[in-house]
């Protein structure tokens, strides 16, 4: 059964320095209040797995929580570069980064892996690619049957995965909808699991055949409204396109990043406040 | 009459909108390949059938999409799947028709680059987003279209890295299950591999841009077919079409997204 609680108790309890954090939302739900308390829990040395590191592993990256990525496409979508990511791969800062990367199909099948309690997954990926050859964890295998050469891809199996969704009910049950991505996989995959959620309700009035994971595979269940700020939750709010594009100066220059995870980020007690700080900013600069 | 000045990043799009029939069954990547799929369903092919790789399945947007999991493609989407699902069931399985893909590098083969230029692997000069989708759209798709601008950066003799397999001559084992990439079309014309060598070479040219200047903007040795073909201008329809489409991003987005 999942335990209700704090985001800040959540991720003391299930976050230590070495974890391996697998924080997933592809491009939609993405777990932004929770990457932001592991900040300020000042993790380190994580290796965080995610299929599209975002905004939210440019800012761990940048703050010095990760010693490893695994991730199959790591940029701002429709703004650019992630500068963090860049900065880190490219010249080591703050720290070394070590990099493990594969394509969307290939990390999809490793989290089927790790949820169906299976060693490797098999696709018909990589024909042609150099990806790999550098990526150990990526071999290939025939197929006892037509003697077709597959490529064999190891099963991720996280310590904690962390999602965002839109309701759970009090029992801890989890209703996700619109674009799932890979949350369930991810999940299911994990030893643990945290998931932060809009609203807690009485009834969640799942329709039938929707994604809901039940409160048996969940550890803990956090409501944080607004928790996947600035991507969106489908039904309740929008994606902040402008502060997508707005990341793209802030993250550019590392002192300029740094200054604003402090004021922002570091010296807030939650994501509540932190949005309050951005809204402070914001009307300081247009009065 | 309407004015029919354009830039060559319209003609570019409406080349490649052109090319998509009605009822296709099209893997989309963001960014241009998305722009010219969607001008094409406003157009001539309206039933064209539009997957993005966040699991939405005949998406139906109003404006382009700034990334490939924007809500209004699931509200559009005839299905909204799992990312496991649509690499699985839809593209691997061999259900889609065209894949439509962008890249940072292309080499004479059709080959993509989106991983990293310079350096070495493990400390690149320029460390590019990866492969997202594109290796597995590339080589399982029935075919493969790539929409890139022109240059000598972006067009090479030999990639650093080879994201997402081209044409492989006389590399065994490395045989793509559909045709591969069949057409490159950029901001000065279009390339088709020649049907012996599977060499990308310049079968038609944009109006008003000349060999010599597909040449200097090539980084290798750019061969002209034979019958090299002129792009039909856009018509006015075309071009209204394309900068509603835009303009109604713009308002959407506070700016298109014509870049990916």
């Amino acid at each position: 059964m999942a335990q209700t609680t704090t985001l800040r108790e959540a991720i003391a309890a299930l976050v230590h320095d070495g974890s391996v954090l697998a924080m997933e939302g592809f491009t939609h739900l993405i777990p932004f209040a929770a990457g932001h308390e592991v900040i300020r829990q000042g993790r380190k040395n994580l290796t965080l797995i995610r299929m599209t590191p975002d905004l939210i592993y440019d800012q761990m990256i940048g703050m010095g929580c990760a010693s490893r990525l695994v991730f199959s496409w790591g940029g701002n979508p429709g703004v650019g570069s992630l500068h963090r990511f860049r900065d880190a791969i490219q010249n080591s800062w703050p720290a070394p980064l070590a990099i493990e990367e594969h394509s969307h199909a290939d990390m999809a099948a490793r989290y089927q892996a790790g949820a169906s309690g299976l060693p490797f997954a098999v696709l018909r990926g990589y024909v042609g690619s150099d990806i790999p050859k550098y990526n150990p964890s990526n071999s290939s295998v025939t197929c006892p049957f037509t003697g077709e050469v597959l490529a064999a891809t190891r099963a991720l199996t996280p310590d904690v995965a962390i999602i965002h969704a839109q309701k759970a009910d009090r029992k801890g049950n989890v209703l996700i909808q619109g674009i799932t991505g890979i949350q369930k996989e991810a999940v299911l995959a994990s030893k643990k699991a945290i998931v932060t959620v809009e609203e807690i309700v009485d009834h969640l009035e799942a329709p039938m055949n929707s994604c809901v994971l039940p409160s048996w595979v969940v550890s803990y269940v956090c409501e944080v409204p607004g928790g996947a700020f600035p991507s969106y939750a489908h039904g309740y709010y929008s994606r902040d396109n402008a502060f997508c594009k707005a990341w793209d100066g802030i993250s550019r220059d590392r002192e300029t990043f740094l200054a604003w995870m402090r004021e922002h980020v570091l010296n807030t007690e939650d994501f509540a406040e932190f949005r309050r700080s951005l809204n402070r900013a914001a009307e300081a600069q247009f009065g | 009459m309407a004015d029919l000045a354009y830039t060559s990043n319209e003609i570019m799009t409406i080349a490649a909108a052109r090319r998509l029939a009605d009822g296709m069954v099209c893997f989309v990547g963001i960014g241009m390949p998305s722009a010219a799929a969607n001008l094409a369903r406003s157009l001539h092919a309206p039933e064209v059938v539009l997957i993005y790789e966040s699991g939405t399945i005949g998406a139906k947007p109003t404006v382009l999409p700034l990334s490939i999991g924007d809500g209004e493609l699931a509200e559009t989407a005839d299905a909204v799947v799992s990312v496991p699902e649509i690499f699985r069931y839809w593209l691997q399985a061999g259900r889609v028709d065209v894949g439509f893909l962008g890249a940072a590098q292309i080499d004479k083969f059709g080959n993509i680059n989106t991983t990293m230029i310079g350096g070495t692997y493990a400390s690149p000069q320029v460390r590019l987003p990866g492969a997202g989708g594109a290796p597995e759209i590339a080589t399982a798709s029935k075919e493969v279209w790539i929409i890139l601008k022109q240059n000598k950066r972006t067009f090479v003799e030999s990639l650093h890295f080879v994201t997402s397999a081209g044409h492989q001559p006389g590399a065994p084992g490395t045989a793509i299950r559909g045709r591969g990439p069949t057409v490159v079309i950029t901001d000065l014309g279009v390339l088709t591999p020649d049907p012996e060598t599977m060499e990308f070479t310049l079968s038609a040219l944009h109006p008003g841009v000349t060999v010599e200047q597909a040449r200097a903007a090539t980084g290798w040795e750019l061969k002209v077919a034979l019958h090299l073909e002129t792009t039909p201008d856009p018509t006015p329809a075309e071009l209204a079409a394309l900068r509603d489409l835009y303009a109604r991003t713009e308002a959407a987005h506070g700016s298109a997204s014509t870049e990916g």
